[in-house]
């Protein structure tokens, strides 16, 4: 039992180092979806800030639910209505989900909701190349305590409106 | 963005002289017999050879003690109660005192250091037959990878004990979190299997989900939100570069897994609200569609043999498992237990299924044979969530998210057994591990 022998020669491994630029602000900005400042005043029925207070930009689901209530018509009818009479924005409309559930399946589950409201909006005259679609799943809550109360307000569509930008 | 890359070179020597005479003696454990009382080990600190080596010479011990000891397989006898120190590799061993403090197994070393490199040797002892177990062994490569020569050696015992394939030289690949529920922050990091040398892949400029090792583990499959919108990226791990595989208008595409082959990807895309079940080959892009239907399919993930896929859908009304051909078509139902059942992840030996189940407000992490039978719920909290399969299959890593306004993601990781719940060690919240191969 003297000394070593070689008998095996294994493979190269490669390890990836950090990434050592500071990292900005993350990815957490702007739950509502639109930039400050480009809002506008809530007295002009044009602008965005008017669509998000006057109008309401978000609609609420029941758990594991994609259905539109008769309140989230009534909604959605009024943003139909101006977006009508606003051609100029066009939207993004998300899909979220509350934190009870994985995150491939809420993300499944949010593209529901945003397209439920998405083929809403088409029926009551909105043309369907103003309007994308994203899913966002649990990843954007808008309340963090973990009860219904919570949870009622994440389960949601809301209509981010874009263009437009000088009101 | 600044990136280095380390290469390092493993060279495994074996002992000329052995080449037969392998103890199956007392040493020896039977996992499937399920262990109650961990088996006694010692492991003094390494001989060193040569001042350069004395900083390494305990700290490959220690990794090597916490390799072990982190499987519940094993207990060590802490250093303190030694009654001798090893200060020649090669000198006979004196059983009577390892005996005297009750370690079954010793694993002795020794370490040099030159020029940036370091050598290896160990062997392992059974106590109380007074026989060396296996072969002593030697590795060598750059003392900057001295943890992964620590793991070589620690999965060398455990195998010659357990009679298992080794999982301690891998690493993981996970979505760091930090900042709270409403403002956190994700990027991809990649870290060793016990936490030690985490690296970032990502800044956190946009949400990223879900990463997943190649069967190579070169390269990572992950989903981001930088476009927007959610779409699969391919990360290659070595040269650092990145690429989008789907990125379709009005499609996003999510929870991507590799094919055993490498070259074909199984993922969920999403158009018109509904969510359906893809592959798309690497090179090409060309995507075949292997489900339709107006219910939620996803989460796909392939057997070991690429022969099949385990996804989840709710077309049964509510989340359920189903095993399909890897071409597609029909798909049965595996998941029949109450609750709703996600994230089926197929283990690397084949045998079992592992999920994501969610029953009565509670999350728990589960096993299952392929088939559907023998389920076994491993854990339970307020949300467990996404496991993950160590390469030898004995041991699954997942994620728990804890309750409230100040709810945190972290790792932590489980025996299919049941027991050794044990929180994996990183800086920030994790989410969405991913285990790799075992290195070679």
């Amino acid at each position: 039992m003297t000394g070593f022998r070689i008998t095996a020669l294994a493979a190269v491994v490669v390890l990836v180092a950090a990434c050592t630029s500071p990292l900005n602000d993350g990815n957490a900005v702007d739950l509502n979806g639109t930039g400050a400042g480009a809002l506008g005043s809530v007295s002009d029925p044009t602008s965005i800030a008017y669509f998000q207070e006057a109008i309401g930009d978000r609609i609420l689901f029941t758990v594991d639910q994609s259905t539109l209530s008769d309140e989230a018509r009534a909604v959605l009818d009024a943003q139909a209505v101006w977006l009508m009479q606003n051609p100029e924005y066009s939207a993004v409309i998300e899909g979220h989900a509350d934190e009870q559930g994985t995150t491939d399946y809420n993300l499944a589950l949010g593209a529901r909701r945003a397209n439920a409201v998405r083929e809403y909006l088409v029926l009551r005259g909105v043309a369907g190349n103003r309007l994308k679609v994203v899913s966002y799943g649990k990843e954007r809550p808008v309340e963090v305590c973990s009860e219904e109360s919570c949870y009622a307000r994440n389960r949601r569509a809301v209509t981010v409106l874009s263009g437009a930008l000088t009101g | 963005m600044k990136w280095f890359v380390l290469a390092l070179t493993v060279l495994v020597a074996m002992f000329a002289s052995f080449a037969t005479a392998q103890s199956n003696g007392p040493l020896r454990i039977e996992i499937t017999e399920g262990v109650i009382e961990p088996l006694p080990f010692a492991v003094p600190d390494f001989v060193p050879n040569g001042a350069p080596a004395n900083e390494y010479a305990a700290n490959l011990s220690r990794v090597i003690a916490a390799d072990l000891s982190g499987t519940g397989l094993f207990r060590e006898v802490p250093v303190s109660a030694h009654i001798t120190r090893i200060t020649d590799f090669s000198a006979p061993i004196k059983f009577t005192d390892w005996k005297a403090i009750n370690a079954q197994a010793l694993i002795t070393g020794a370490v040099s250091v030159s020029g940036g490199n370091a050598k290896v040797q160990f062997r392992v002892w059974d106590v109380f037959s007074g026989a060396e177990l296996g072969n002593g062994l030697q590795f060598a490569g750059p003392v900057d990878g001295w943890r992964r020569m620590a793991h070589k050696v620690a999965d060398e015992v455990y195998s010659r004990i357990t009679g298992e394939d080794p999982y301690f030289d891998s690493r993981v690949v996970f979505v760091s979190e930090s900042g709270p529920k409403d403002k956190r922050r994700k990027r991809l990091a990649i870290m060793d299997y016990d936490g030690a040398n985490l690296q970032y892949l990502t800044d956190s400029s946009a949400i990223v989900l879900a990463p997943r090792f190649s069967p190579t583990g070169d390269r990572v499959l992950y989903t981001s939100y930088e476009s927007g919108f959610p779409r699969i990226y391919v990360l290659d791990i070595g040269k650092v570069t990145r690429r989008v595989l789907e990125s379709t208008d009005g499609i996003m595409s999510f929870a991507p897994r590799f094919a055993p082959d490498g070259k074909t990807v199984v993922f969920s895309l999403s158009q018109g609200g509904n969510t359906d079940i893809y592959t798309m080959n690497v090179s090409t892009g060309s995507r075949s569609r292997l489900t339709s239907s107006p219910s939620i399919e996803t989460a796909p993930s392939y057997s070991p043999d690429g022969s099949q896929i385990v996804f989840e859908s709710d077309r049964s009304g509510t989340q359920q498992l189903y095993v399909m051909s890897a071409a597609g078509g029909e798909a049965r139902r595996i998941s029949f237990g109450k609750g709703r059942y996600g994230t089926p992840v197929w283990s690397p030996r084949g045998d079992l299924i592992a999920f994501t189940k969610q029953a009565s407000n509670r999350f728990h992490i589960g096993v299952m044979r392929v088939d559907g039978s023998e389920e076994r719920l491993l854990t339970a909290s307020f949300l467990d969530e996404g496991p993950t399969w160590s390469p030898n299959g004995r041991v699954i890593m997942f994620s728990r998210e804890t309750q409230g306004a100040n709810g945190r993601s972290s790792l932590y990781s489980v025996d299919i057994s049941g027991r050794n719940l044990r929180p994996v060690r990183t800086p920030d919240g994790g989410s969405g591990p991913s285990w790799s191969p075992l290195q070679r």
